[in-house]
């Protein structure tokens, strides 16, 4: 059972992995701008799967099945792009703080303090109504707001670490700061911070959709799962008599590929933590 | 414990002044003209050259210092500005929303925690058996739903094709109710105040539209809760004093839920502390969803309008109470389980 969950993690990733990279074969893009989605024409009610739309079409006309596929290369962009930096930040801060300890711990600490004070979409959306929607926008806010969490978590393990004989071993022997900071501290406390990566590769992209979703992020009509998922609401919910799952296909597709692409992170991310953290085993 | 609390107190203005100096610093990226809306009480004020004394009158042309301290006397007196979302000022948008987001709040954190906690302690009691793999899956599957999937699900299920759950936070007939001057706003809650003024089918109503909202929060809280919960439910079970109420020969039921499970909760205590916080933070997707008119989807509308007043009244007031719920929950903790020496 566990074994089979963590190969499903493993092969989905891997799935979504081929996806981006293969993107101009599975949907080859028609003019200019491949993250442009495709419109079929100016209707405004979406049309079912067909031969030409695999999935279907949004309200707009825009090809579900385009958009899915570009989009994960959107989702894969925002995710690496906002971990990257966002890591970058925290582990810096983090490392300063636990390696020097003392006021600068203080300042540090303090500082990521007022950072996590807003509640992280309170944050970021004060930050793009500021800056102006957009996708740079929203992903540069996202980091602001994003990098606590690995100051804190990388801080907390190198203190763990900084107690263990090896460390002091290296400081008797006389080894320069930077040296005893990138041999021995961040090596040993790196675990910790690979499974929480595996996780927000699942969580990052999903609120960056959450902003398009809102309407705060992508422009209309670029290829970002949480706008098809947009697209859908005024069609999915029209209780005026008709069938109500006659338009299920601008729901379902995005949204199944939204649940699997976490899904396929969050199991990663599991089986990652237990082979890299068998104390969390319990 | 005492030194504990006390220097986070101590911390709090700290934080607080750091809160709002960045802020400050987001506002310094708006044009002059955009950061008057976040001033003045009433558009009308910014007709004709108004606009440039006001400017003036506020230290707009002045050092940062200067503008900051005035800014800082403008928020202490609650003058947030006037919200173009809403057409009033922005304390007084803030003050009529709040109390919904509050009562989705209150309503939603009574399932998480009886859930979470009931699937915790389920998942640990049946450790490494089927039920206990099955509940994995179910939190990873929690973990990987965003709101804004679950949420339209949700709504194209009870309400797209059942018809049992509509959006927004009352019928029509009862919201003309509730805005008529007949009715009395005691807490701000429909709820209470239906029933305060004696409308039961209104209650009814009331509830029957938070349930859409209260179902989302849960399953996407539930996840978290079950993480915690069975973690530390597993490291009670293996505590002495289980071992030693077994030996007694105390039934399995008793074992469980007397000895081990009490001292499980108290982290998952804290964590359900934290979620309530964090929903009373805005939940700016499942309000945004659900058309319920609260503080998260005043925030997103705002958002799209551009209506900086609004947005940042709401980022400093949502920071206050941020910082302050944390703090509580600390100290709570620290308070209920004596095992906790925070640094």
């Amino acid at each position: 059972m566990r074994n089979a969950t963590s190969m499903l993690g493993v092969l989905l990733v891997a799935f979504f992995i081929v996806v981006a990279i293969c993107a101009p074969f599975l949907a080859p893009p028609s003019y200019g701008d491949p993250y442009q989605i495709p419109r079929s024409g100016w209707s405004v009610t979406p049309q079912p799967p067909s031969a030409q739309n695999p999935f279907g079409t949004t309200e707009g006309q825009y090809d579900i099945y385009y958009g899915v596929v570009w989009g994960t290369r959107t989702a894969f962009r925002v995710g690496l792009i906002v971990i990257g930096f966002a890591l970058t930040i925290g582990m810096t801060i983090g490392t300063l703080a636990a390696y020097f300890g003392g006021w600068i711990d203080e300042l540090l600490m303090r500082i990521t303090d007022i950072f996590l004070a807003f509640p992280f979409l309170v944050g970021v959306i004060v930050l793009v109504t500021i800056l102006g929607p957009g996708l740079n926008h929203v992903m540069l806010a996202m980091i602001i707001f994003y990098w606590m969490t690995f100051a804190r978590l990388i801080r907390g393990s190198i203190l763990q670490v900084k107690e263990n004989q090896y460390v002091m071993a290296a400081v008797a022997l006389g080894a320069p700061g930077y040296g005893i900071i990138s041999r021995h501290l961040i090596p040993n406390s790196i675990y910790p911070i690979i499974i929480q990566v595996s996780m927000d590769m699942a969580t990052v992209p999903l609120l960056a959709a959450a902003l398009s979703f809102l309407g705060l992020g992508a422009p209309v009509g670029y290829a970002d799962w949480g706008q098809l998922v947009a697209f859908s609401r005024n069609w999915i919910i029209s209780s005026n008599g008709g069938n109500p799952f006659q338009f299920w296909y601008t729901i379902f597709f995005p949204g199944i590929t939204i649940v699997l692409y976490a899904l396929g992170w969050n199991l990663l991310g599991d089986t990652l933590r237990d082979i890299l953290d068998p104390k969390m085993l319990i | 414990m005492l030194g504990f609390a006390a220097r986070r107190m101590l911390l709090l203005p700290v934080t607080i002044l750091g809160l709002t100096l960045l802020i400050f610093l987001f506002m310094s990226f708006l044009s002059p003209y955009e950061l008057l809306s976040t001033y003045v009480s009433d558009p009308r004020q910014l007709q004709g050259d108004a606009a440039q004394t006001l400017i003036k009158q506020y230290g707009l042309d002045q050092p940062f210092y200067v503008k900051y301290v005035k800014w800082i006397d403008e928020v202490i007196h609650g003058k947030f500005g006037w919200s173009v979302t809403l057409n009033e000022p922005v304390s007084k948008a803030i003050m009529q929303r709040f109390p919904a987001t509050l009562e989705l709040a209150i309503y939603s954190i009574i399932p998480i925690i009886l859930g979470g906690i009931w699937l915790g302690v389920t998942s640990a009691v049946h450790h490494n058996k089927f039920i206990d793999q099955m509940l994995r899956v179910f939190a990873l599957l929690g973990y990987s739903i965003p709101s804004f999937v679950l949420g339209l699900v949700i709504l194209f299920i009870f309400y797209g094709v059942l018809g049992w759950l509509p959006p927004g936070r009352l019928g029509v007939n009862f919201s003309m109710i509730y805005d008529s001057s007949s009715f009395y706003h005691y807490t701000g809650l429909v709820t209470i105040d239906a029933l305060l003024n004696g409308r039961f089918w209104m209650f009814l109503d009331a509830l029957k539209h938070l349930v859409a909202p209260v179902m989302t929060l849960s399953f996407l809280s539930w996840a978290g809760l079950l993480r915690i919960t069975r973690s530390s439910m597993l490291e009670a079970l293996g505590q002495d004093y289980v071992r030693t109420a077994r030996a007694k020969g105390l039934s399995e039921r008793v074992v469980i839920n007397k000895h081990a499970r009490k001292n499980a909760l108290i982290p998952a205590t804290t964590v359900a502390g934290l979620m309530f916080i964090g929903i009373l933070g805005g939940v700016v997707i499942t309000e945004t969803i659900f058309n319920y008119p609260g503080i998260g989807s005043l925030m997103a509308q705002a958002s799209e309008q551009l209506d900086y007043a609004t947005v940042l009244g709401i980022t400093l007031i949502y920071g206050l109470v941020t910082v302050i719920g944390n703090l509580a929950v600390d100290i709570s903790y620290a308070l209920i389980d004596p095992r906790v020496r925070l640094r």
